[in-house]
């Protein structure tokens, strides 16, 4: 019953009187306990601490001092610190690791009232697009349990899309909240770079490392997003910059909206049945009066290239503090300071982490880093220069956010390069360090597909008032598995 | 550019990561057909291209010199593998 | 064959900033292990450096003391390798874009020859933790106090050509960066030390030789000493035969030589790249002019000055303004007297050895400016001689008061009544009958002895220049 209420929905009715935030808390607890054996969407269930957090936010409520948030139960990715909860990164490597601190987003959250029901499955290190790579086993989606959610915030994105939690948090290097958002079925931002503090959130590359909201509608995402963004003096690369009111400009009309589609987004390796699901969606926005242009990124094909040497080589050098000396993982019985070093790491890190931390460690060594890293830096700048051209002349660029629809469990654990190319549209994004969303936007025999909209810098009210716009004509983000309903 | 298994070794020791023998010959050709993946970067010139390291054109903002942190040895220790006295313990370092 | 010494320097001055470079954790030496390492300091999963705006307005006051480029846009930059004290895996430092480049320092031999230094570049960086070798069940301990402390690592062009001109350079750098007050020089605790990149070549050639790095050496002694004993290996390698190696030295003092450490690490790869968790420092015109004006009296200028309008000796002027503590506390002793050349002999003099003897710092010292400008003063007004003044500066050093106190306990004032000296000579003439008679008979030399006599008489109080007189006086009466 509470569960197939919107985040919105529920905020009002705790406002009402109608729930407490503990009988709603307890009955997303419940929802966990009994689905989410079969979805493996949580690596930590935070039931007490949730009951605590809920009580207290009754009282808050009570007293008066209550926001929209206060009360609200959500997840948060196993990549966020959380003061005395494990915090694994989905690894082996920090499975014992109870943080001794939270994430700034982490604490903003809790300020805001926000009660936290545990921590969410994940791709080790954020390092994959199916949640296959998690030291805890893969994440199924709740569309089809022999398919993959996506990732690295797989975690996120089931338990939203299977309504175990109203909302989740998320995190997204190269697509990894908007592509498990596009598997489930779900509405998921990443801001801009700097947005969001990155304090506190495990880095995998730290200058395409942005945090949003996973949640089902886009006015959802913003009641999430005004609690989370904001300047933080901890992270150097934090934009001190005024919030807006995310959820101020929802309602505005989109008409005369110049939206820009993107040729190279709709080439070759787009399956025809996401295609057509977009196409679709295009015409919902010319019907609502938008006006749709054609443009050109044409330094697309180099975007996962490109990041397949900056992101590697950023997490060779974030992922060395795994040592066995301070924290995490410890081999046993290291006969010199070698072996402790190369067991605790050989042991505690999957394979795909050891794969990208050896092309990271490679493309930076004497001899290839001009090749390779200083390269991929300028090529970098020309991806980016071609947003900032087509932002010249479009307000919003549109496409697939994925190419197709979720893929079977297994499907594609062999082939890395293939696996690295689901993430084909999303990429460009995060090197360029601008916003984009992902909105469902119907379903390709019966898996869902998502509508990226990628925006200008720090144009998340925007995106997030086209996005509710079009949530206002269809109804693809209220849609729930069956199995879940 | 392909990579065989004495590269995958010394990439290895670089990154103190210990890989089995026997995954050796996997991880060669996995990196191998990355490299091959990221090589389609050549196709572009960018002599007269600067590099882009960050985003945004920012600068770095600078923190006012005070002492703000308090000691949270123990805290911390807490989840430290091996501790004696306050002090991290490795295996013996050889100057 | 002659051979040609060519060095270059690596100074690490540790910045004395409150905190360190990248977290607010306290930079204070000393404390229990691992109290002062903070989330950011330990390297914590998910923390964040934020820069400490001192330790670039302290880089920037060294680049312009310098006359060094400083630069409007540098960059912070990874250096990768694995060591457990290095918490990260990798240290923040400057590689490409350092925040000073391109200065010069000239510097004086004890001799008095002058000689420019270039100075290549200086960057900042973070310091790392300490390893304990005491056995913990045969492991090591590490405490990451200082790690995260921030340094400025200072390198020179090869331009040193001795070891002399090495230490002349490291003093003449630990000078003013003491003058800067961005480092506190304490050497002893490691706040400044240095590499030293050593070759040979045959004179006339214009290649370098191989050179080895010469790692912490950390007291200036050392590094004559170590500079010497490596020029001399490595001579004695070529000439027998053999090739200098590219290679790692550490400096051990007790067994007077440089040993090679191939432990450390094969050749290493650092995999420098910008650092993506830090943004380049920009800093403009204005910043910059306005550390121009924070800068204090550098030491050349000082001295010059000291010369000029103390009308003291250059070579004075120049052990004075060597140090910014010792020029100091020779300034407010000036100010209180009248007689800069008297001040100067004694802050030179009975003052630097007494402390050099007790190995204390100029901080540390029980007579204050204050206190011996008071002695001096009574030298200058006849109170007491030169000579009493090292027993009242003797008292003085053992905490028995100030000049006048002492003086007046001791009863150490100097006696300049005429009448009283007179009774004290006509007495020891009176009882020196073949003393006088040899004198006067013409041998000279037997004045000395009326004068240690009154001397002795007096217990040294009796002013000396009346003693001359009224003795000649009476002598030759």
């Amino acid at each position: 019953m509470y569960h197939t209420k919107t985040l919105a929905e529920l905020s009002a009715m705790l406002e009402a009187g109608e729930v407490t935030s503990v009988e709603l808390t307890q009955s997303f607890l419940d929802r966990i306990k009994q689905f989410d054996g079969e979805l493996n969407s949580f690596v930590t269930v935070t039931e007490e601490l949730a009951l605590a957090q809920a009580k207290a936010a009754d009282k808050a409520r009570a007293s008066g001092k209550a926001g929209p948030l206060t009360g609200i139960p959500i997840a948060h990715k196993d990549i966020f610190c959380t003061e005395g909860v494990k915090t694994s990164c989905g690894s082996k490597m920090l499975d014992n690791f109870i943080s001794p601190y939270s994430a700034t987003v982490v604490e903003k959250m809790r300020d805001a009232g926000v009660v936290m029901l545990g921590k969410t499955n994940m791709d080790e290190f954020a390092m994959g697009s199916s949640n296959e790579t998690s030291f805890y086993g893969p994440v199924k989606n709740p569309w089809n349990t022999q398919a993959v959610p996506g990732g690295s915030s797989g975690g996120s994105a089931a338990s939203v899309a299977a309504r175990l939690a109203p909302a989740s948090t998320g995190t997204d290097t190269g697509g990894s909240i908007r592509q498990p958002a596009s598997l489930c079925g779900i509405t998921g931002l990443k801001p801009t770079y700097g947005r969001i503090s990155r304090y506190g959130m495990i880095a995998f590359a730290s200058s395409l490392d942005q945090a949003g909201p996973m949640a089902q509608s886009a006015e959802d995402c913003a009641l999430l997003l005004n609690a989370m963004a904001g300047f933080d003096s901890r992270d150097s690369t934090s934009m001190e910059r005024d919030v807006d009111d995310y959820s101020a400009s929802l309602n505005n009309s989109i008409e005369g909206l110049k939206i820009g589609l993107p040729k190279e987004y709709f080439s070759e390796g787009l399956d025809a049945g996401v295609a057509k699901q977009v196409d679709d969606a295009i015409a919902q926005y010319r019907a609502m009066g938008a006006e749709i242009i054609d443009i050109s990124l044409p330094n697309t094909h180099l975007a996962v290239p490109v990041y397949y040497v900056v992101a590697p080589a950023e997490c060779s050098s974030n992922l060395s503090r795994f040592d066995g000396v301070r924290f995490g993982y410890r081999c046993e019985d290291p006969k010199d300071l070698e072996d402790l070093y190369k067991r605790s790491r050989g042991e505690g890190f999957g394979a795909e982490v050891k794969r990208r931390i050896m092309v990271g460690a490679y493309a930076l060594s004497a001899g290839y880093y001009d090749a390779y890293y200083l390269k991929s830096q300028k090529l970098r700048r020309l991806i980016s220069e071609d947003f900032s051209k087509a932002f010249e002349q479009v307000d919003v660029i549109m496409g697939p956010t994925a190419p197709s629809t979720a893929f079977n469990i297994g499907e594609k654990t062999d082939d890395p390069v293939s696996m690295y190319l689901s993430d084909i549209y999303t990429i460009a994004v995060n090197l360029a360090g601008l916003p984009g969303m992902s909105v469902p936007a119907g379903f390709s025999n019966n898996m869902p597909v998502g509508l990226q909209i990628i925006g200008n810098y720090f144009e998340e009210s925007r995106l997030l008032n086209v996005a509710h716009q079009y949530q206002q004509k269809t109804d693809w983000h209220k849609q729930i598995p069956e199995a879940f309903v | 550019m392909s990579l065989g298994p004495d590269d995958v070794k010394k990439i290895a020791h670089l990154a103190r990561l210990g890989i089995n023998e026997s995954d050796i010959e996997g991880y060669a050709d996995s990196l191998s057909s990355i490299l091959g993946l990221v090589e389609d970067m050549n196709t572009v010139n960018t002599d007269d291209v600067l590099p882009m390291a960050h985003p945004q054109d920012v600068s770095q903002r600078l923190r006012v010199d005070e002492v703000t942190e308090s000691n949270q040895r123990e805290k911390f220790q807490a989840i430290a593998p091996l501790t004696e006295d306050g002090l991290y313990l490795v295996p013996q370092v050889i100057e | 064959m002659e051979w040609e010494t060519v060095i270059g320097l690596e100074i690490h001055a540790q910045l004395a900033t409150k905190s360190k470079i990248f977290s607010s954790a306290s930079t204070a030496y000393g404390a229990e292990p691992n109290t002062q390492a903070c989330a950011v300091d330990l390297g914590l999963p998910g923390v964040l450096p934020v820069v400490n705006t001192e330790v670039i307005h302290m880089a920037a006051k060294f680049g312009l003391a310098t006359n060094s480029t400083v630069a409007k846009r540098s960059v912070f930059d990874r250096k990768n390798y694995f060591y457990p004290d290095l918490p990260k895996g990798y240290q923040i430092s400057q590689l490409e874009l350092p925040i000073v480049h391109d200065g010069k320092l000239d510097i004086e031999l004890e001799d008095g020859t002058k000689k420019t230094i270039g100075i290549t570049r200086a960057h900042l960086e973070e310091d790392a933790g300490k390893s304990l070798h005491e056995d913990f069940h045969g492991m090591t301990g590490i405490d990451l106090n200082r790690a995260g402390t921030p340094l400025l690592e200072i390198v020179s062009e090869p331009d040193i050509r001795s070891a002399k001109e090495a230490v002349a350079y490291m003093k003449k750098i630990h000078s003013l960066v003491q003058y800067l007050e961005i480092c506190d020089g304490n050497m002893a605790e490691g706040s400044f030390r240095c590499d030293a990149n050593v070759s040979v070549r045959p004179k006339g050639q214009e290649a370098f030789g191989t050179r080895a790095e010469i790692k912490n050496i950390n007291s200036f002694r050392f590094v004559e000493r170590a500079i010497n004993h490596e020029v001399e290996r490595q001579i004695d390698v070529i000439e027998g035969g053999g090739k200098v190696v590219q290679e790692t030295r550490l400096y051990d003092a007790d067994k007077d030589e440089t040993r090679s450490m191939r432990s450390k690490e094969e050749a290493n790869d650092y995999r420098y790249f910008p650092d993506p968790d830090l943004l380049p420092v920009i800093i403009d015109d204005a910043y910059i002019e306005n550390a121009r004006k924070a800068l204090p009296e550098l030491p050349d200028a000082r001295r010059q000055r000291f010369i000029n309008e103390l009308g003291i000796s250059d070579y004075d002027a120049g052990i004075l303004t060597a140090s910014r503590e010792l020029a100091n506390f020779y300034e407010t002793v000036v100010s209180d007297t009248s007689d800069a050349k008297l001040a100067a002999n004694w802050v030179i003099g009975d003052f630097s050895a007494r402390l050099n003897k007790e190995d204390l710092a100029i901080s540390q010292s029980p007579v204050s400016a204050e206190t011996l400008a008071g002695m001096l003063k009574r030298i200058e007004d006849n109170t007491i001689s030169g000579k009493i003044a090292k027993e009242v500066f003797d008292a003085m050093w053992k905490g028995e008061g100030d000049a006048d106190s002492v003086i007046e306990n001791k009863g150490l004032k100097q006696i300049t009544d005429d009448s009283a000296i007179e009774t004290m000579i006509d007495e020891i003439i009176a009882n020196s009958p073949n003393q006088l008679e040899q004198y006067r008979a013409g041998k000279d030399k037997l004045f000395g002895y009326f004068v240690g006599q009154v001397m002795k008489v007096s217990q040294g109080k009796a002013n000396p220049a009346q003693v001359n007189d009224i003795l000649k006086k009476k002598l030759n009466g």
